[in-house]
């Protein structure tokens, strides 16, 4: 596959080729059916730190064996459209940390590492600030109501059984890429609230179609809530 | 449970012998039961390896519990979506026949006892030509020719795909079916589903053969694992795609349990030619001595009958050997308490057109046993080869 890392629509790296995410997220909601997600939290370190995408090439050189860090057991929720998440556990055979600083796929339009926390009780995902760091010799969970790696603007219906790929891309510059296999997975119906201190105001729900990840409550939501 | 815990507290006079078969043992006037290890093993995290030459569940020995899903391709569906298909079966068949959770499995827990678990993937006719595969499709995986006197039913019969989930835990085998139906149903829907049951998993030693609801011990001929004769009668050697596959015909066989129950003991064993006790030919003394289908009594009659079961499946031929490896189903009583039990015959073979069409076709036509059974289902499937790890059930048959 060719790798490629979209950077957020309001960072250094703007790439004129490509409409506004703003934008191209009220496309989507317009084909969704009314749904408007704000992403001013596109913005966090999670994302900002992408390093230059990796040329096809260098991402070769720069495989599994190079960069030493693998997704196991890696899965991705069956969606029709919009938005899912890739869970598994990020596992660093060597000696040193590695951090996942961003995401890319060919199947989504922006890709975001996310955290999910509880605020108010109730648990809401939002860009995860420095990325997931795995520690040497050992592995990082990506795991339904916890850390996971959000696919957004699906470009494709993610169906069970399909095997997706993303590129990750990694501290020191390196990137390596993973696969997931998509899996029927009724949960996941978790709200998203953007980080950043941006609400989604009455009316921007979340379609059902939309829906994020894992297993939890709509009450954390700004907005009216999904199903 | 009483009675495992007076065998415990040595409170029932007489069983110690008894409970040494267990593993227990009670000294006489003690109340201080030894309990060895090996009579208090729990069997539910053994398990039976996935990948390999062949798929699991067809030489392996057959567990307590099993389901037969016959599913049907949705319209307009096609070889992409049968490829996904079975990508997932084999990542949830992999991990959960090794006693670990399915991706995404919403009930981990339950997969921790796999109980011998096996997930057994086929391939029905019709699929061969609704994957652009119609080439590939082994001769004999076709509609059988029809058979005197079976009452077919469409509810029982066909499907484009084959799930055989097998082991002896029955929450596992709820758990495995739900995963898998979880997994396949936006590529096809389920045409019918048929359980089956052998003896509790230690009730008898292990290479007993199992008794039908007739009570008959049923299955004593059969190959063995590992021997040449089993891989000659079992195992496909072509097309090149299903070298070391099997053909699998699956047929519902329901038992008319009231008019055999009027039937006297007598003659229940010369239709068979086995005696019910020891499952023995009626010319010998044990279950597995050959049965001698020349022997004459006194008289000069045959001692087994010329329309004795045994008779007519006993293959005439090596071509006509093939693997019986059936389970038992009960799915009544009705409303009025008649019995709707039966045997669910899962023959595995090399060619069906060489061992069970010739085979049913001398039953059909003169097995004793008629009387009392019949053949309400009908299913043929190609089960292909094993897989290494990584690939997919059926890889190669796809590319």
């Amino acid at each position: 596959m060719r790798p490629f890392v979209l950077p957020c629509p309001d960072q250094a790296r703007p790439d004129p080729a490509r409409p506004s995410l703003i934008a191209r997220s009220a496309l989507v909601a317009a084909v969704t059916g009314g749904l408007v997600v704000a992403l001013a939290g596109c913005g966090s370190t999670a994302s900002t730190v992408s390093p230059a995408p990796a040329s096809p090439a260098s991402s070769t050189a720069a495989g599994p064996a190079v960069a030493g860090l693998v997704l196991k057991d890696g899965w991705v929720k069956a969606v029709p459209s919009g938005m899912t998440a890739v869970f598994g556990t990020l596992t660093n055979p060597t000696g040193h940390d590695v951090t996942v600083l961003s995401a890319a796929s060919p199947v989504a339009g922006t890709v975001q590492l996310h955290e999910v926390v509880t605020v108010n009780g109730a648990a809401r995902m939002q860009p995860k600030t420095g990325g997931f760091v795995v520690p040497a010799g050992g592995s990082h969970q990506l795991a339904p109501g916890h850390d996971h790696v959000m696919l957004m603007d699906l470009k494709q219906p993610i169906k069970a059984g399909d095997q997706i790929t993303v590129t990750l891309s990694l501290s020191g510059g390196t990137s390596v890429e993973v696969s997931a296999l998509g899996k029927e997975f009724a949960a996941g119906n978790e709200s998203y609230a953007p980080s950043g201190g941006v609400s989604m105001s009455p009316g921007m729900s979340m379609s059902p179609g939309m829906s994020m990840s894992p297993g939890m409550s709509m009450s954390g939501m700004s907005g009216s809530p999904a199903r | 449970m009483t009675s495992r815990r007076q065998l415990l507290t040595g409170a029932a006079a007489g069983v110690t012998g008894a409970a040494a078969g267990y593993g227990l043992a009670a000294a006489p006037g003690s109340t201080q039961p030894v309990v060895t290890p090996a009579g208090e093993r729990a069997h539910g995290t053994d398990t039976v390896p996935f990948h390999g030459l062949h798929q699991a569940g067809i030489a392996t020995p057959a567990p307590a519990h099993a389901a037969f899903l016959g599913l049907d391709l949705r319209p307009g569906l096609g070889r992409d979506d049968v490829r996904r298909l079975l990508r997932v079966v084999t990542d949830d068949a992999a991990r959960l026949t090794q006693g670990r959770p399915a991706l995404g499995d919403t009930e981990p827990e339950l997969a921790a006892i796999p109980s011998r678990l096996t997930v057994t993937v086929g391939f029905g006719p019709a699929l061969f030509d609704r994957i652009g595969r119609a080439d590939r499709r082994p001769p004999s995986v076709a509609a059988l020719p029809a058979f005197p006197g079976e009452h077919l039913e469409e509810r029982w019969s066909g499907g484009d795909l084959l799930l055989q989930v097998c082991t002896d835990d029955p929450v596992t085998l709820a758990h495995t079916v739900r995963m898998l139906a979880k997994d396949t149903r936006d590529v096809t829907t389920v045409r019918w589903v048929q359980r089956g049951f052998r003896p509790a998993r230690g009730a008898t030693p292990a290479g007993t053969t199992m008794r039908n609801l007739m009570g008959q011990v049923d299955g004593t001929v059969n190959p063995v694992p590992g021997t040449g004769m089993f891989d000659g009668a079992v195992w496909a050697r072509g097309p090149a795609w299903f070298a070391g596959g099997t053909v699998l015909v699956l047929r519902r066989i329901r038992m008319d349990l009231e008019t055999w129950d009027a039937f006297d003991r007598d003659g229940k064993e010369l239709v068979v030619g086995r005696r019910l006790d020891t499952g023995a030919p009626l010319t010998g003394r044990a279950e597995h001595d050959v049965p001698d289908l020349k022997a004459v009594d006194s008289h000069g009659f045959l001692v087994i009958d010329d329309l004795a079961h045994v008779r007519l499946a006993h293959a005439a031929v090596p071509a006509e050997l093939m693997l019986r490896r059936g389970y038992n189903y009960d799915e009544g009583p009705a409303a009025d308490g008649a019995a709707d039990a039966g045997l669910l015959f899962a023959a595995y073979q090399a060619d069906a057109s060489t061992a069970f069409v010739p085979v049913q076709r001398r039953l059909a036509a003169r097995d004793g046993l008629n009387r009392w059974i019949a053949h309400t289902g009908s299913a043929v499937f190609a089960l292909p080869p094993g897989c290494a790890p990584g690939d997919h059930l059926g890889q190669e048959l796809l590319e």
